[in-house]
């Protein structure tokens, strides 16, 4: 209702019966409180953030006051007898199990990927997704067992003969490839789904074929989104605990022989962790240290993800 | 329609999907590497179900399900503590994730401005909790189980706090998800009317994305189930009781599968491959429950 100042305004409210008041202006406290406890809600993710990161150093803070850094970065435990504070060794070995599971991981994901969203129909398409997807739905220490007691008993030392240990890097690595299949799989689906179809007819009018087609122009067009998918894989195959800790072995191992047992950061922090280890020792900081390492490196990783999926959304 | 018409149409279609050009040997080889590709994972999943089930076979009884762990008599060992603790864990897991995920989503689709900083800040952010490692929410839990006060930390309490924290991301993008799906035309209906922005959630909104929401939390939850590495840095023991309440110590299914699986003793290894099929079982019924729900009750716009 506009007011003109000029001729006689009628009071406010006079269009309106005095008994129905202005509805929208009614203050809402039910409403502000549900509104506040929902921001509240979205708040507590940044708040476990900062959390989590609050929790990590200050026990490593403590650790790295009795420890020097050059006897925590070095290539054997040096020291105390009471605790072992080298974690080169434990990179390695988490290093040893990524590569392999990559190895596995990001040709047969990107075969999958490729499959579904360039020759598989609709209908074949969904079914065969869930499937896949399934494959992550199985618990690590389930993959964990089956990498102890039929990859290397079976496969490794059965079928392909090869002198390998009772645990090793190439049962941990394999079966943690074969879990992340479906985080490479899925993400890189996604993207190639996601180029064009004019670019597929453009290529196919120069008289292309599908292989052709799907390796020089859906591929190259979908890299960052591929890209992101594999580096997420990356991250899932550096945190995973169980499989390494179980199938991996639990000694500290600078070669780079994957027959051999390798502990890797994770595999480290579970063996310590069901250790008597008193609250406030060398040694039960130390977990938090490799901790506070492995956060920091999956953190840089996941922001490198985070980075390629901006890309790939900007592209089309 | 003519033959002729069709095989014309049916080379037109070819010709422009490059289908006619696939016949040679490197195409087909290519073909038969992606075939391979998208098999391989699910050969393996049928070899893991398959040889675990054939050594699991032998304690495929009753025993399995309602006896606690026993040393003394392994061929009657049992996991009825995992079992029950599993199912406490899921249940308290449950109650803190799933409110404290759906009000996130909630405001975040609903009521934060898309272009606002907080929620740039709060999307990204979950972005990287979903892909850190569980065994890290282990260490929070135990951080937080330290500030409340507990000693022992192996307590339902501990390990649902655990899970909640590990799980919380992967509701709240899915709870998004679904919040997103429900099409504009809906709330613009309810605002024309008259109704706030909270009377449109929680009349309109909510009930539309249900199904959404239900299937990504069961999946969420099935999650948590199979997670034993932070439940690992709790500490939770091998317990021979059952839960009582939060504060009761516990013992997890998987847990109790990564104990008995460096136990040296062939029995416990027999035992643990049947507990093993039961935790698959389990885990695959909420997968199949979620998946049904999605197909039966979600609406397509």
């Amino acid at each position: 209702m506009a007011h003109n100042a000029t001729t006689a305004s009628p009071p406010p409210g006079a269009g309106l019966p005095a008994s129905r008041p202005d509805l929208s202006r009614r203050p809402r406290p039910g409403e502000m409180v549900i509104k506040a406890v929902l921001i509240l809600s979205a708040g507590a993710s940044v708040l476990i953030t900062f959390g989590i990161i609050a929790a990590v150093i200050e026990p490593a803070l403590h650790f790295f006051e009795e420890v020097p850094f050059g006897q925590f970065f070095a290539t054997e435990d040096i020291g105390s007898r009471e605790y072992r504070p080298a974690v080169l060794p434990l990179i390695v070995g988490t290093a040893l199990t990524t590569v392999i599971a990559l190895a596995l991981a990001v040709p047969l994901g990107l075969g999958a990927a490729m499959y579904l969203s360039e020759y598989a129909s609709p209908r074949a398409r969904k079914w065969l997704k869930p499937t896949v997807e399934l494959l992550a739905g199985v618990p690590s220490v389930v993959y964990g067992f089956f990498a102890l007691f039929f990859v290397t008993p079976v496969v490794l030392q059965g079928w392909l003969n090869l002198e390998v240990n009772f645990t090793n890097a190439w049962a941990a690595g394999l079966v943690l490839g074969v879990m992340i299949i479906p985080t490479v799989a899925s993400l890189s689906e996604d993207a190639l789904s996601a180029v064009p179809m004019s670019l597929r007819q453009g290529s196919y009018a120069m008289g292309a074929n599908r292989m052709q087609t799907t390796l020089r122009v859906v591929l190259p067009a979908a890299l960052s989104g591929v890209a992101a998918a594999i580096v997420l894989g990356l991250s899932r195959a550096v945190g995973e605990t169980m499989i390494v800790t179980m199938a991996g072995g639990a000694v500290k191992n600078m070669s780079v022989d994957p027959s051999e047992p390798h502990m890797t950061m994770t595999a480290f922090i579970a063996i310590t962790a069901q250790g008597e280890n008193p609250v406030g020792s060398v040694s039960y900081n130390m977990l938090f240290a490799v901790g506070l390492l492995l956060f920091i490196i999956t953190f840089i990783i996941n922001a490198i993800s985070i980075a390629f999926v901006r890309r790939f959304r900007q592209a089309y | 329609m003519s033959v002729a018409t069709q095989t014309a149409a049916a080379t037109v279609t070819a010709t422009l999907s490059g289908r006619s050009r696939d016949r040679n040997v490197a195409s087909l080889v290519f073909l038969g590497a992606l075939w391979f590709s998208l098999f391989f994972g699910v050969m393996v999943l049928v070899a893991l179900i398959i040889d675990t089930a054939i050594t699991g076979s032998p304690r495929f009884d009753l025993n399995l399900l309602t006896q606690y762990e026993s040393t003394i008599r392994k061929d009657e060992t049992g996991f009825r503590a995992g079992i029950l603790g599993s199912l406490w864990l899921m249940g308290v897991t449950a109650l803190m994730a799933i409110p404290l995920g759906i009000a996130a989503a909630i405001y975040l689709e609903e009521f934060a401005s898309k272009t606002s900083r907080f929620n740039r800040v709060v999307e990204i952010n979950l972005q990287n909790l979903a892909a850190v490692p569980s065994i890290i929410y282990g260490m929070l839990a135990v951080a937080i189980m330290g500030l409340l006060g507990y000693n022992y930390k192996g307590i339902v309490l501990g390990g649902a706090m655990a899970l909640a924290l590990l799980i919380l991301p992967v509701i709240v993008i899915t709870t998004r998800e679904a919040l997103r799906a429900v099409p504009d035309e809906i709330r613009q209906g309810s605002y024309a009317l008259g109704a706030t922005v909270w009377q449109t959630t929680w009349r309109n909104t909510l009930p539309s994305a249900v199904p959404g929401i239900a299937t990504g939390t069961i999946l969420g939850l099935s999650r948590a189930i199979g997670e034993a590495a932070p439940l690992l840095i709790l500490g939770l023991a091998t317990v021979r009781f059952d839960p009582t309440g939060v504060e009761s110590k516990v013992t997890a299914l998987p847990m109790q599968i990564y104990n008995l699986s460096s136990a040296p003793q062939l029995d416990f290894q027999v035992a643990a491959s049947a507990a093993i099929i039961v935790l698959l079982v389990m885990i695959l019924g909420m997968n199949a429950l979620a998946i049904f729900i999605r197909n039966k009750f979600q609406r397509s716009w």
